[in-house]
């Protein structure tokens, strides 16, 4: 089975379909990237994941060449891309306006590209139904972008950029102007779409569950440089960082020194309370700084104490956000940290069994939480 | 009740302003030529009664449309003032979408004063900026002058009094009129649009005439009317800067009300010229229509 699995970042003699070396772009005095190198494989649909302002919509520009990178090398399959514009690139782009042409119909923005290329016009008839038929649109083809709503403009958007069969598709924050049901439901046929046609996806977004729904790898960027890039289970559970566990999903991080402890650390977060324990392969000295990153639905809420667990800490009820499967409680420790905690909503509820100001044990495992450094 | 006041107002100063003076115009039309003042027959008198009215309506008739088709110089006037129209639009497409593409393209800081520029010339007389051209034109003119001084010429042009000095003066004078409807269509166009283009193969040529020039289309038409329709019935420009030989129909119409005194041909005159501005102002109406319902 392992063999199946899809993950040519972790074979060493895997070729890069995208290879960034060192490259740096600025405007002006503004770093966008900062000297960044990384790889992206064929059949990857790769998530840049980020805030505004953090380069990702750069990173997107310069693969596509409206942007030339003011240092460093971006290849395309073995080929420096810097030198060919944009027209001439195996690569298309799904912009985040969706840049619809309004005044062609359907049909025609799909085919403007194949159009370009000189081909038949039977075989831009056949090339365009397959796209029309990819993306549901058959109905539509006629009309004008115009008439069709805003999930359908998206679908022809994704169309007309398949249609030349791109080595690679750069899609620009694709699902930001749907509203969140239909979002969700395109994201699961974006995903089908790039298995159905093998292209390496390159998808642009600040909406963090976007890209973990979608992408095989996920990279989270800030200030110009990508924090991590691996897949969305590793940056969820083994984040590098405060600053991608803190990104990425709930969290509460809990600041302390260190002491080493078994196959792991112990953490002295606060006076008079006893210390955290957390394994870890990170090595650390003994009294450094550094800072226990806990998923809330890792952690148990109890009104006794728990007698295994070796992380229990007591604590009052100050908020309790409903959330209709799940509660998220938000708990004080004597010294004034919130710990966030979660638990399902297995009771209706009137049952349920803590309410505000409650005093509650919270307790996880050796491996719930994650020790980090910076 | 407050809805139809609103629509009645616009009505009236329709009704004041146009239908009423253009019933005039056309009643004067039917008249015969006369030495009186005003210096035609029938008038209105109002004190004769019914029967007044009755022989006023009989005295009309359309013998002046029918002298309208017995000269040449009437039909030559209308079509040459629809050549020189249709050319002189063509012209101020030439140059005015360049220009409104430039300024679409130039830096937002500079965009104002770029506009300004453009409108500039309103702020002084129209008569005196043509009277300026006839300065410039002339055989000793500021052209000639410095055409002769840099050794290009060794006898002056003689363009004052000519087709080509009309032209030259219609298009400076209608230039911003089609300016600025350009410019604000380009000024809004989607820049993504033409990323796409370029990304779906296009070179920088092709994406300008595959997407900005059908995208503006709708500012090209409105300019395009906006400068054919007041130039047909120019009258300033041929009269001041063209010659004997420019035949224009404002110019004609001008010479039978104030050369001839013939108040009923003129009259005929000016009804057939807006018989015929009526379709492209109707076409006009019609783009502007569809350009408002695309937007909204």
């Amino acid at each position: 089975m392992s063999d199946l699995k899809f993950e040519p970042w972790n074979d060493p003699k895997a070729v890069p379909l995208i290879s960034f070396r060192n490259v740096t772009k600025r405007f002006g005095d503004f770093i966008a990237i900062d000297n960044q190198t990384f790889d992206i494989f064929e059949h990857e649909f790769f998530a840049l994941l980020g805030p505004s302002g953090c380069g990702k919509t750069t990173m997107m520009r310069m693969l596509a060449g409206f942007e030339t990178p003011t240092e460093g090398k971006i290849s395309l399959a073995g080929q420096d891309i810097a030198p060919i514009p944009p027209n001439k690139r195996a690569v298309n782009m799904m912009f985040q306006s969706y840049a619809l042409f309004p005044h062609l119909t359907v049909w025609n923005n799909i085919a403007f590209g194949l159009k370009r290329e000189g081909m038949a016009p039977d075989a831009i008839d056949a090339r365009v139904a397959e796209m029309l038929k990819l993306t549901r649109m058959e109905k539509f083809a006629s009309r004008k972008p115009h008439q069709i709503s805003g999930g359908q403009k998206q679908r022809v958007a994704l169309a007309r950029s398949l249609a030349k069969a791109p080595k690679l598709l750069l899609l620009d924050e694709p699902l930001g102007a749907l509203d969140a049901k239909l979002r969700q439901e395109t994201q699961f046929e974006l995903v089908d779409i790039q298995e159905k046609t093998g292209t390496t996806f390159i998808i642009v977004t600040h909406d963090q569950e976007e890209a973990m729904t979608v992408a095989t790898r996920v990279a989270v960027m800030d200030h110009g440089q990508i924090i991590q890039a691996d897949t969305p289970d590793r940056i969820y559970e083994m984040p590098n960082s405060v600053y991608v566990a803190d990104f990425i999903g709930d969290v509460t991080i809990i600041k302390g020194r260190v002491s080493p402890s078994d196959d792991g650390y112990e953490i002295h977060h606060a006076e008079g309370l006893p210390p955290l324990f957390a394994k870890s392969n990170l090595s650390l000295k003994n009294g450094t700084g550094a800072y226990l990153a806990i998923r809330p639905e890792k952690i148990s809420i109890a009104a006794e104490q728990p007698s295994s667990a070796r992380n229990a800490i007591k604590g009052a009820i100050q908020d309790i956000a409903y959330l209709g499967n799940l509660s998220t409680y938000h708990v004080e420790l004597p010294n004034g940290t919130i710990v966030k905690a979660q638990a399902t909503n297995n009771r209706r509820l009137a049952n349920r069994p803590f309410t505000w100001e409650d005093e509650v044990w919270l307790s996880w495992t050796d491996t719930a939480a994650v020790l980090l450094d910076h | 009740m407050r809805r139809a006041l609103l629509i009645i107002v616009p009505y009236c100063w329709l009704l004041a302003l146009f239908l009423i003076p253009f019933a005039i115009v056309f009643k004067i039309s039917l008249s015969d030529i006369a030495i009186a003042i005003p210096p035609y027959t029938p008038t209105l008198d109002f004190d004769a009664g019914w029967q007044g009215l009755k022989n006023f309506a009989k005295a009309l008739d359309f013998e002046n449309f029918l002298f309208l088709t017995t000269d040449a110089l009437y039909w030559k006037a209308y079509l040459s003032s629809l050549r020189i129209a249709l050319i002189s639009t063509l012209l101020t497409l030439l140059i005015g979408y360049p220009i409104a593409y430039g300024m679409a393209n130039a830096p937002d800081h500079w965009r104002p004063t770029l506009i300004m520029l453009v409108i500039l010339p309103f702020w002084t007389s129209f008569l005196i900026r043509v009277y300026s051209w006839m300065g410039i034109l002339s055989t000793e003119g500021y052209l000639n002058q410095f055409l002769i001084g840099i050794g290009i010429i060794s006898d002056p042009l003689a363009i004052l009094n000519t087709n080509t000095a009309v032209y030259i003066g219609i298009v400076y004078t209608y230039l911003p009129f089609m300016i600025l409807p350009i410019y604000s269509i380009l000024e809004r166009l989607d820049g993504s649009l033409l990323e796409a283009a370029e990304d779906l193969g296009c070179s920088r040529i092709s994406a300008f005439w595959l997407i900005t020039v059908p995208l503006s289309r709708n500012g090209i038409i409105a300019g395009c009317f906006l400068v054919f329709i007041p130039v047909i019935g120019e009258f300033v420009i041929p009269s001041l800067l063209g010659g004997s030989n420019t035949l224009m129909i404002g110019k004609v119409l001008w010479e039978e009300f104030f050369n001839n005194r013939d108040w009923p041909v003129a009259s005929a005159v000016a009804v057939i010229l807006l018989l015929i501005l009526i379709v492209p102002i109707i076409l006009f109406q019609r783009n502007e229509q569809r350009q408002r319902e695309a937007e909204s």
